[in-house]
């Protein structure tokens, strides 16, 4: 399941603005890699490259490689739809569907992509409730509206709707920034928990949550506003936090640590 | 507020004067807005109740009777509003969402998106007779065809189309591009996004739309009185060039006589219509507020 990702020579564009350049790094399956550096410095812009959802903003394209287990996502014919059911993705503000009931949120990759075995849908939204370690919270209440949540309950929420279509990897955007301490230390250990199976890009402004829960750091920086963000280093969490080998990244951590 | 220091004391007589002029001026104002209303109002009650509440208004129509002879309902205008209502709806709400959604989901930014917003906006701002003469200008003059119900129908869906495109616009503007983007990272396609999480979330919004759009073309009067006969009689087939319709029935007996029983079938049938349309604004209403409700 898990796939690995490379990524080569990545420049992003919003339209004539050049928001990241020259990033190349590679990510292994089953690890958990976190982004940090200064806000602006692209890092949403290179993870949202990773499943393309960047071309949901009029303007954005990208140029250079990246590439899932060796198939390169920007290949000819290569449908971003396909990519998305491989890569998932969860954002920084919870956003379950309004619409729909707990049950129904969990499911909605699959019912809306066709399945309608009701005994598969059950069977899906209890294993991704559970992965998501929500089950024991909600399993009474699974016809309620999923915005009747919490909001750390929430999150947990739309990590269970993107795990449920079973993708590779899952990239997480700041996924505990609105979300209190407790909720925050549920994540964590579910992320720690998902590596078993899958891979995933977390970015983060927490240092100690980057050192908790990732095995590789990459540590992103600008050199200014209006110049592209750059990928300054990526070395194992311990080396990075213990002994980064370039001052910019030393400066940022012990900066942040304060 | 405290009035113990010497500047918090009351205020100079002609601070007070001007205050009492300009409490008056506004009071007198929202008099006159109202009263009009009221008096309106309170007149079509108190002569429309009596015939409305004979059973019979409700389930005959006036085949046999004349402004002379009592007896007879309006069942023959009710039907016609409401069955021209809903072929009216039938037509422009699909065109209407489809519309909104294309100007919103597909288009928005563009200038094919500039170019039908400016058309929906000179839209909006015909006159009904102007579209009722429009109708009748390519249906009878131009194709031939005669007075119809529907030809009436087709004036009311250009009246209605861009109320209810923009009301669809306004609250698939309102849903949060973050569950669009939500839809996309599970790996739905852009038309699914929008007909299974779009459509739904802003559900309850477009539906009161819908309803406001179709109780505001329930009174229109002119395209009627240009296109369709008005008839005594309960017919049903909306291809009929004769069908009552209440705005056309009180037009009708707009000339009856006080005494006459025909004079109370008038205020009768705007009492009917008044009811009808305030019945759609209630249930816009609790559409509204069943939506508010699931959002918690
Ligand atoms: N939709 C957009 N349109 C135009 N420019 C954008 C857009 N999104 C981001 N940018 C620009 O791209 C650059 C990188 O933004 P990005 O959101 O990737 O930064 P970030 O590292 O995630 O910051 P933060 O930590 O604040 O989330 C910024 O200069 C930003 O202004
Ligand atoms: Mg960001």
């Amino acid at each position: 399941m898990a796939k690995r990702i490379e990524v080569e020579d990545l420049d992003v564009y919003y339209g004539s603005f050049q928001a990241v350049a020259g990033v190349s790094l590679v990510v292994e399956p089953r690890t958990v890699t976190a982004f940090i550096g200064p806000s602006g410095c692209g890092k949403s812009t290179v993870l949202r490259t990773l499943n393309r959802m960047h071309e949901v903003i009029p303007g954005a394209y990208a140029k250079g490689r990246v590439s899932l287990d060796g198939v390169d996502l920007y290949g000819p014919g290569v449908d971003p739809v396909a990519v998305r059911r491989l890569v998932g993705m969860v954002f920084q503000r919870p956003n379950p569907f309004p619409s729909m009931s707990i049950y129904d949120n969990v499911a909605a990759g699959l019912k809306l992509n066709g399945t309608r075995n009701k005994q598969e849908l059950d069977e899906t939204v209890e294993r991704s409730l559970r992965g998501a370690n929500l089950w024991n919270e909600v399993k009474d209440r699974l016809n309620r509206a999923g915005t009747s949540l919490s909001g750390g309950q929430q999150q947990r929420l739309c990590i269970a709707r993107a795990i449920a279509v079973r993708p590779d990897v899952i990239l997480m955007d700041e996924p505990c920034s609105a979300l209190d301490p407790i909720s925050t230390l549920a994540i964590e250990d579910l992320i720690g928990e998902l590596k078993e199976q899958y891979t995933v890009v977390i970015v983060t402004h927490n240092m100690q949550q980057a050192s908790r829960v990732s095995d590789r750091t990459a540590f992103f920086n600008l050199e200014a506003q209006g110049l592209p963000g750059r990928l300054i280093e990526i070395n194992d969490t311990e080396t990075i936090f213990s002994n980064p080998s370039l001052k910019a990244t030393e400066d940022y951590i012990t900066g942040r640590f304060g | 507020m405290s009035t113990t220091t010497g500047t918090l004391t009351s205020p100079r007589g002609g601070r007070r004067a001007v205050d009492l002029v300009v409490r008056v001026l506004v009071y007198v104002s929202a008099l006159i807005a109202i009263a009009p209303l009221v008096w309106i109002l309170v007149s079509i009650v108190a002569e429309g109740l009596p015939a409305i509440l004979s059973a019979s208004w409700w389930t005959q129509d006036l085949a046999g009777t004349t402004d002379r002879r009592a007896g007879g309902g309006a069942l023959h205008a009710i039907i016609g509003t409401l069955e021209i209502g809903l072929v009216t709806a039938v037509v422009a709400v699909p065109v209407a969402v489809m519309g909104a959604i294309f100007l919103i989901e597909y288009a928005r930014g563009t200038r094919w998106a500039r170019l039908v917003s400016f058309t929906v906006d000179i839209l909006s701002g015909i006159p009904s007779i102007v579209a009722a003469l429009f109708v009748y200008t390519l249906l009878i003059t131009l194709l031939g065809l005669g007075r119809s119900a529907v030809a009436a129908s087709l004036a009311l869906v250009l009246l209605m189309l861009p109320t209810v495109l923009r009301s669809t616009e306004e609250m698939l503007k309102l849903v949060p591009d973050s569950l669009r983007e939500a839809a996309y990272a599970l790996g739905l396609p852009k038309w699914k996004t929008v007909v299974q999480v779009v459509i739904p979330t802003a559900f309850s919004g477009i539906a009161t739309g819908v309803i406001l759009g179709l109780a505001r073309v329930m009174g229109e009067t002119a395209p009627l009185l240009i296109l369709v006969a008005y008839a005594r009689n309960l017919y049903l087939s909306p291809t009929t060039s004769n069908m009552g319709t209440l705005p056309t029935m009180i037009n009708s007996g707009r000339n009856v006589a006080e005494t006459l029983p025909g004079y109370s079938r008038v205020w009768g049938a705007a009492l009917t219509l008044i009811l009808l349309v305030m019945g759609l604004n209630l249930l816009a209403r609790g559409v509204a507020r069943a939506g508010r409700l699931k959002d918690r």
